[in-house]
């Protein structure tokens, strides 16, 4: 098998998985192991394109041309293949989830939410090996139209208000904004070719730089930077295992992608801190990090919560490429993969307390860590490497994303980083703190969710989701640990791009 | 062009009042046979204007007849018959329309087929 | 020989066709010669782009007669390009009419259909092909008279199809007779009507009251016939109410032919330096193209006939062409020809699938939209592919149009039209996303059933759309006919 071939198999192996899944809907259990094939085919692949990579070789296949010198084109480089890892692996953890979510809960349209789900992979996947910001643009918006359907798979109009919602925001940001931004960079650069050292260096000049920068940063609404962000918690209707595929694994983490391969391969950071142009990104980043923590102390539901903490969280990978250092880059992009894996055991948590017991709220969710210990304590797991407690994975990120901002002489940025800490403390200690050490009330408040055979027989016995609900969880919270170990060979993976 | 010269050109005068007639009846009426009348009459306008263009006073008809003369030219009158082909078709057409409208209808009234329309869409009267 | 006469063909086989059909009497017979007729025209508009394109420019004197005495039939990629556009639609459109004008149209009309059908497609044919200034007058006429006939058929299914066709009569002899004036104050000065000779001679002339008197007729004579914002009021109606294949026809084609003819005097004859002299790219265009996508598009968003909504959408459209030419650049005009022929295929398309949607149901109210999608998956499909076309999003035709009108814009240093570019684009995102989410998201109407349209309606709406998807992804053919278009008009005689 040739680096190329590998290559176009990576886009090829989740579109004709979706084909697949459309052919075996009569035959859940067929159509179930199709999705479980396809993600670990194609995980497999992306890890064989791996040692070539770490040892600088950087394969690239060109699709069609579109538009003369336009081409549709994959190649890989560093930040891509760390992306890519990161999808194709959290999609063979997800499917297993999402087979015990989607049957413990007994949702329909389950042939639909499968196929949508191989084709927003493959979209990622594109975004991960664009060779050109043409390519990653058209994979962007495949990934939001095809999200869409996941978003209002319940068909209700709650749902359909958040889907809609959700479709208007990143659409009109990515077509309104970063379109203009893309074609504009076309015009003054000839090119779009993501291109090391960036590609507008000399071609384009003082505030021209920054209002080409925030066209595009705001343009990347998937990376919901304050104050398009909306999106992501109107987003939260969706089934949990979607929410854990947008905030965790493809369309947040395409989004601050994105925005790290615009930063480096467009601007090139040399570029950015020379003229400065990214100083006011690096405010705005920081609000959204602080606001965003904020808001997330004030929600009660556990999925709104999670979800203003990615809004936050996701403004670290921002603040890493608005430094325009290389630590800043390092960090940013640990902060990438480091916060998938936490995030999606958080959300994989949430999702098996609804299915065990149908709660949201987390004030219902007093003493429940005794009746589900292994969910809470993935739970656990996943809070403190958000928070960034070693030795968990997400230490090294805000590690490196410190030294950056030192770097760039930004200390308020690093009280910036360390209070954010504190309130990442603030507001996902509680909800593990509630469930170990409150006792469950005697009387279930809500006679509601009473029906839901969810509140257990004996009050002290263990009562958890489906088994495939819970292994997921505990699987990416083994994650969190792993990496932290493994941090070094991230490390040497993404160094090239740092090294100018 | 001085004072002078204005009486000259008269014939423009009346193509240009003519043309202006003609538009603003069809603009002005509420029938739909005047608003035709009038769209004629604005087409015979541009008819003049293309008519006296080619004439030349004391010009004849232009005939080769070896003798030195003065021509009108006559390339715009072949011009005008066309136009006044398509006029024709045109008014026809118009009408046509009009007496199927009519028949459809049972009005030509521009206002009472908008309130016979308001009325099938709405099920009721238009109000204020 | 018959190569050598083909621009003629081009003309003569539809005129001809057309009062044969008549005399044919059945409508099946009618229908068939239509087909074949266009077909040839199809052909035919083929072979002459490929010669235009390998060959340079074609000129050819109609009946031997040598300008600018005589007609010329005079072709460059520029019209060659509406050649293959309005003939192309029609070779599509026709295998889909059999059905549609069955069941919309009284069987003892259907040869009168197909005989107006041809008399339109002459004409526009015509508009696209001639050399000449008043020929193109009376070529704009016939396809005008033709298609106030063929709007007026769709009184069948609504009587507003009169009303709407005599408003189009009223507005577009007002428009066409302000071409003639102006097509007279040119002769007055030139004394030619031959289009390559008027070019030269205005160039001599300079500065002239006159030659500014007969731009300002023809501006507006031809703004009405292409429905220039705000100079567009008959067209939603007339949309609206014309049977279904006559509004895939003309949506795909008629004003598309008036934008080339606009382009034909802006640029060929009065040249680009006394277009922007004159302010009217500035200053008249651009105010109304932007005008038009804002205002149209708004009121597209709140239409109960879908058919109507992609009328007004269409108006909004134009408003691209139209800021595609005012940026006065290459590139602008590239927008604007490739737009000719991607929105043709977008409206083709779009309009071809409520026509089906028309055929089952009767109407293309949003009501009668309420779970289609799953009583006619293949059609409503197709309406979102269009829709996302003309949307814009990437991979389908609408993008490359956009992507090349933003470039113009930035070439020309109007980046905030860039910016509200982009923002109407969103506004059909809103009309668009509307029709999809009630044909999706909502059950069907009690106690409706229906089923697909007959394949001979699918097959070619399918056409127009996986068109609308091949000529995105690979948009070098196109974007280089368009290219070569835009320097040929450009470029200053043709």
């Amino acid at each position: 098998m040739t680096e190329g071939l590998a290559l176009a198999l990576t886009l090829a192996i989740p579109f004709a998985g979706a084909v697949l899944i459309g052919v075996t809907r009569r035959r859940p259990n067929v159509r179930e192991g199709v999705t479980l094939v396809t993600a670990t085919a194609l995980f497999l692949t992306v890890l064989w394109l791996l040692d070539g990579v770490l040892a600088g070789a950087r394969p690239a296949v060109e699709l069609l041309e579109v538009i003369p010198g336009l081409p549709l084109a994959l190649e890989i480089e560093p930040l891509g293949m760390l992306f890519g890892l990161v999808a194709s692996g959290l999609w063979i953890v997800n499917s297993i989830y999402s087979i015990g979510y989607m049957r413990g809960n007994n949702e329909g349209h389950q042939t639909r939410y499968y196929i949508c789900f191989a084709i927003a992979i493959g979209a990622a996947m594109g975004i991960a090996f664009a060779a050109n910001m043409f390519t990653l643009f058209i994979f962007y918006e495949a990934l939001t139209l095809s999200t869409y359907p996941l978003v209002a798979h319940k068909e209700t109009e709650e749902a359909k208000l958040g889907a809609r919602t959700y479709l208007g925001i990143l659409l009109s940001t990515s077509i309104g904004l970063q379109l203009v931004a893309i074609i504009w960079t076309w015009q003054i650069a000839g090119t779009l070719d993501f291109t090391p050292g960036g590609i507008l260096a000399g071609k384009i000049e003082g505030i021209f730089v920054p209002i080409l920068l925030a066209l595009y940063m705001f343009g990347i609404g998937k990376a919901a930077l304050m104050p398009v962000h909306r999106w992501l918690p109107a987003a939260m209707v969706a089934p949990t295992p979607v929410s854990a595929l947008l905030h965790a694994v493809a369309v947040v983490k395409a989004g601050v992608f994105t925005v790290m391969k615009v930063a480096v391969y467009i601007f090139g950071i040399d570029f950015l801190a020379v003229t400065g142009a990214s100083e006011w990104l690096v405010w705005v980043a920081a609000a959204t990090v602080l606001l965003a923590s904020f808001v997330a102390m004030t929600k009660d539901n556990l999925k709104a919560r999670l979800a203003y903490s990615t809004v936050s969280q996701l403004s670290y990978v921002v603040l890493g490429a608005a430094v325009a250092t290389s630590m800043g880059v390092i960090g940013g992009s640990l902060q990438i993969v480091m916060h998938a894996a936490g995030k999606i055991t958080l959300f994989f948590c949430a999702g098996a307390i609804y299915t065990a017991t149908h709660k949201t709220e987390i004030s219902d969710m007093v003493g429940l860590g005794r009746v589900m210990p292994f969910t809470f304590g993935a739970f656990l797991i996943g809070a403190l490497s958000i928070i960034g407690v070693p030795p968990l994975a997400g230490s090294w990120s805000k590690w490196y994303l410190m030294l950056g901002a030192a770097d760039a002489g930004h200390m308020v940025i690093i009280g910036v980083l360390m209070v954010s800490s504190l309130l990442n403390v603030a507001y996902l200690i509680p909800v593990v703190a509630r469930g170990f050490f409150l006792p469950a009330p005697a009387i279930d408040p809500q006679p509601a969710s009473a029906g839901a055979a969810a509140v257990p027989a004996n009050p002290g016995g263990i009562h958890e989701a489906p088994l495939f609900c819970v292994l997921a969880p505990c699987l990416t919270a083994a994650g969190c640990i792993a990496l932290f170990f493994f941090a070094d060979s991230i490390y040497r993976l993404l160094a090239p791009i740092a090294m100018r | 062009m001085t004072l002078a010269d204005i009486p000259g050109l008269y014939n423009y005068w009346i193509v240009i009042l003519l043309m202006m007639t003609g538009l603003y009846i069809v603009v002005s009426r509420g029938n739909l046979v005047k608003k035709i009348v009038g769209l004629v009459i604005f087409q015979t306008a541009v008819f003049l204007l293309y008519i006296s263009m080619g004439k030349i006073i004391g010009g004849t008809a232009p005939i080769l007849t070896g003798r030195p003369e003065i021509f009108s030219n006559p390339l715009p009158h072949v011009l005008i018959l066309t136009a006044i082909v398509v006029g024709i078709s045109t008014t026809a057409l118009g009408l046509a329309l009009v007496v199927r409208i009519g028949d459809a209808y049972g009005t030509i009234e521009e206002d009472e087929i908008a309130k016979a329309d308001h009325e099938a869409e709405f099920g009721g009267p238009e109000t204020p | 020989m018959i190569l050598q006469h083909l621009p003629a063909l081009q003309i003569v086989v539809p005129l001809v066709a057309a009062p044969i059909c008549l005399l044919l009497r059945r409508g099946d017979l009618a229908w068939g010669l239509t087909l074949i007729v266009s077909w040839a025209a199809l052909a035919i508009a083929v072979m002459l782009l490929h010669a235009v394109i390998t060959g340079g420019v074609i000129s050819y004197e109609l009946g031997d007669w040598a300008p600018p005495w005589g007609i010329e039939y005079r072709i460059d990629a520029a019209n060659a390009f509406v050649l293959l556009i309005v003939s192309g639609i029609s070779a599509v459109v026709l295998p889909y009419a059999r059905a549609s004008v069955a069941s919309e149209i009284e069987e003892s009309k259907h040869s009168l259909f197909y005989t107006a059908y041809l008399l339109c497609l002459t004409g526009l044919l015509g508009v696209a092909i001639t050399g000449d200034a008043f020929n193109l007058f009376v070529f704009l006429e016939i396809t005008s008279l033709a298609t106030y006939v063929l709007v007026a058929m769709g009184a069948g299914r609504d009587r507003r199809a009169l009303t709407a066709a005599f408003t189009y009569l009223v507005m577009g002899t007002i428009g066409a007779t302000f071409f003639v004036i102006g097509v007279g104050l040119l002769y007055m000065v030139t004394g030619t009507l031959n289009m390559a000779d008027l070019a030269l001679r205005i160039a001599d002339l300079g500065d002239n009251r006159t030659v500014l008197v007969a731009f300002a007729f023809l501006v507006v004579g031809l703004g009405l016939k292409l429905a220039l914002f705000p100079l567009h009021l008959w067209l939603p109606n007339a949309y609206a109410y014309a049977p279904s294949v006559v509004s895939v026809f003309i949506a795909a084609t008629s004003t598309k032919v008036a934008v080339y003819a606009l382009l034909r005097f802006l640029f060929t004859i009065f040249g680009l330096e006394f277009s922007v002299e004159a302010l009217t790219l500035t200053y008249v265009f651009l105010p109304l193209a932007i005008a038009g996508m804002f205002a149209a598009s708004t009121v597209a968003i709140f239409q109960v006939d879908i058919k109507r909504m992609l009328a007004y959408s269409s108006v909004a459209q134009l408003g691209y062409m139209v800021l595609g030419v005012s940026f006065g650049n290459v590139t602008g005009l590239t927008a604007t020809i490739l737009h000719l022929f991607n929105h043709a295929l977008i409206k083709g398309g779009l309009f071809m699938a409520l026509g089906c949607v028309v055929y089952r149901c009767g109407s293309a109210s949003i009501d009668e939209m309420r779970g289609l999608g799953r009583q006619m998956p293949l059609t409503m499909a197709a309406f979102v592919i269009g829709g996302l076309s003309l949307i814009g999003i990437p991979l389908t035709v609408g993008f490359i149009s956009k992507w090349y009108l933003i470039l113009g814009a930035l070439e020309a240093g109007w980046w905030p039209v860039a910016v509200l570019i982009v923002a109407t684009s969103l506004l059909a995102v809103l009309y668009i996303g509307r029709v999809v989410e009630v044909a999706y998201l909502q059950p069907a109407p009690e106690g409706r059933v229906v089923t697909e349209a007959p394949r001979s309606m699918l097959i070619p709406m399918w056409v127009l759309i996986v068109a609308n998807i091949y000529f995105g992804i690979d948009a070098s053919l196109t974007t280089s006919v368009a290219g070569t278009a835009a320097r040929a008009l450009i470029g200053g005689t043709p």
